[in-house]
């Protein structure tokens, strides 16, 4: 019988789409493209947060977006209906979207003359959390009837975004959510996340979170 | 979930190191991910099973070992492991304060192999 040898590896297990992502990271940077990944679970309100940055942010830049939210038809329409160059992610019965995936879309838009792609992921907020895209931020949403106690539920997203939106804010008084135990449960597990309380259906807060993503822009084309 | 593209990506790093190494075979795949990765173990093997069927991976034992959740508290620059699935807060166990945060806890790589 032959002898069993150890071999050491010590390697990423995901590092083939990290390795791509990067590589996306770096082309769209050169092109001064900004990728916004949004995450969360459905319903939460990527769509209509997406639809909402879209109309506030189109007359400063040129705007495209991917779609991978597997039952989305709808949003697909929604984001058509507002005239801006979209791309469609088949998912399938993927959980998530991967850096391949990302790679295909971006090369279905025209990068040339695109300032901000902003990419509904699909909803969950498990898996998206472990492939990175390439993007060039990372964002959440979490939506008021979801509970303050999700960040214990979902450290790995809560860790990794650079921006946490809580959506729904309209809907407050009707559910004991607390925004500060929220906030200190997230700076614990990402101290350098913002959080943006905020209402797409009011708009209330929402001059804050574009401001924030004027800033991102702003610093990733000086860089 | 995601513990197929998971699986697929640990079969890829395994098969990159078996062929470097001139292994036949391989037996044990030894992983370890921290308590913030939230995998089934269970279908991580079972994928493991049926992905490697026909490769030099082939019926390999899949070996996990679950690294802590850990954070630092500033004021006593302390480090605690937390459950964070059975806490609903965590001040740090010292001090009583709330002033930590996240040390580790996002390890998610293959970290050896037994081959033959
Ligand atoms: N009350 C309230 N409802 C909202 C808000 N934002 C979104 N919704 C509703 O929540 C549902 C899901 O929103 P959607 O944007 O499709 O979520 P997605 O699945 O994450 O894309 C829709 O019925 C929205 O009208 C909000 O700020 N307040
Ligand atoms: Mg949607
Ligand atoms: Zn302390």
């Amino acid at each position: 019988m032959e002898n069993i040898r150890l071999i050491e590896v010590r390697e990423e297990i995901l590092s083939d789409n990290r390795d791509l992502a990067r590589e996306i990271r770096e082309t769209l940077c050169r092109k001064g493209v900004f990728l916004l990944n949004l995450m969360s679970s459905p319903g939460a309100g990527k769509t209509s947060l997406l639809i909402r940055t879209l109309r506030a942010l189109r007359e400063a830049f040129r705007i495209a977006v991917i779609e991978g939210d597997i039952d989305s038809m709808v949003d697909a329409e929604k984001v058509a209906a507002e005239g801006v160059p979209a791309v469609q992610i088949r998912t399938g019965s993927a959980c998530h979207l991967d850096a391949p995936m990302v790679e295909k879309a971006l090369g279905e838009l025209d990068l040339d003359h695109t300032d901000l792609v902003l990419m509904e992921n699909v909803g969950n907020l498990v898996c998206p959390a472990e492939f990175d895209t390439g993007d060039t931020r990372k964002a959440m949403i979490l939506s008021v009837p979801e509970g303050d106690d999700k960040p214990l539920k979902y450290p790995l997203m809560f860790s990794i975004c650079h921006a946490v939106v809580v959506n729904k804010m309209d809907c407050l008084p009707m559910f004991d959510f607390d925004l500060e135990v929220f906030r200190e449960r997230v700076r614990k597990l990402n101290p350098g996340a913002e959080i943006f309380p905020l209402s797409c259906k009011t708009g209330e807060g929402m001059d804050r979170w574009i401001a924030w993503l004027e800033k991102a822009i702003a610093e990733s084309r000086s860089r | 979930m995601h513990e197929l593209a998971v699986t697929e990506g640990i079969l890829a790093v395994v098969l990159r190191h078996a062929a470097a190494g001139g292994a036949s075979r391989v037996v044990t795949v030894r992983l370890r991910i921290g308590g913030l990765s939230d995998l089934s173990e269970e279908w991580l093997a079972r994928y493991f099973a049926w992905l490697g069927k026909g490769t030099v991976a082939e019926g390999a034992r899949i070996e996990v070992e679950r690294t802590p959740v850990v954070f630092r508290c500033g004021p006593c620059d302390r480090t605690f492991d937390v459950d964070l699935k059975a806490a609903r807060d965590f001040p740090c166990p010292f001090c009583g304060g709330n002033d930590v945060s996240l040390v580790s806890g996002r390890e998610f790589f293959v970290r050896e192999i037994e081959v033959m």
